[in-house]
């Protein structure tokens, strides 16, 4: 299990396949989904040119442990993985990773998506947007999950 | 000993401070904590609150030594 917040870019092909690198091997992972989400050029219609994203610091760590360690007892899993970017972002660049492993493909699919969900609800962050007027807006909620 | 108060995001921008020490003498609930930093404003509709880095409702009671924390709706992911 990892839980971590990046102030800098990062490439999630890259991380994932570190991770992999370093889990044990043990002849019982059948299935792996990941979900990655990379930031828009738009939103509600206008065009953003670059986001800030602010947490708070503690509590941040502390719920996506709390869920992290929720989903792998649920899901019965034998890993899961959570990256979130904080700071200045910038278009194409990605907010989020998260994956998780086990023995099927459903536990493993099921998983992910409820972290994602969970996380999105719940984590505190927040988007700050600059939009190509030079005008800065906070994004007041999240887009419904269907 | 203080009740330490955070506000974050557009509420920070809202009431105009990010951290506050409060004289917490007794315990006290997160809306009168709320009541105190924002000089009476009333509690916005969709405000999230913690203590102790833990979500509560407004009616917690928070005592000397905890953290207590402010904020609008999550924007993650």
């Amino acid at each position: 299990m990892k839980v971590e917040i990046y102030p800098q870019p990062f490439n999630p092909w890259s991380v994932l396949q570190d991770y992999e690198a370093l889990r044990t091997q043990s002849g019982k992972c059948g299935a792996t989904a990941c979900f990655i989400g990379t930031m828009r050029d738009y939103n509600e219609g206008d065009t953003v040119q670059q986001m800030w994203l602010e947490h708070y610091a503690g509590m941040t760590e502390q719920y996506l442990l709390q869920l992290a360690i929720e989903v792998e007892q649920r899901w019965q899993l034998l890993d899961s993985l959570i990256l979130h970017r904080v700071g200045e972002i910038q278009c194409d660049q990605t907010i989020v990773l998260v994956a998780a492993w086990a023995g099927h493909r459903s536990p493993a699919l099921e998983a992910c998506r409820y972290l994602i969900e969970e996380l999105k609800q719940h984590a505190p962050f927040w988007k700050r947007e600059t939009l190509n007027t030079g005008q800065q807006r906070w994004v007041a909620q999240n887009t419904p999950s269907e | 000993m203080n009740i330490t108060v955070k506000l974050f995001a557009s509420l920070r921008e809202q009431v105009g401070k990010g951290e506050v020490k409060l004289n917490a003498e007794k315990p006290m609930t997160i809306a009168q904590i709320w009541a105190q930093v924002s000089e009476e404003m009333p509690l916005p509709t969709h405000i999230l609150m913690a203590l102790n880095m833990q979500y509560v409702e407004a009616n917690a009671l928070a005592e000397a030594g905890d953290e207590v924390a402010f904020f609008p709706p999550v924007t993650g992911g």
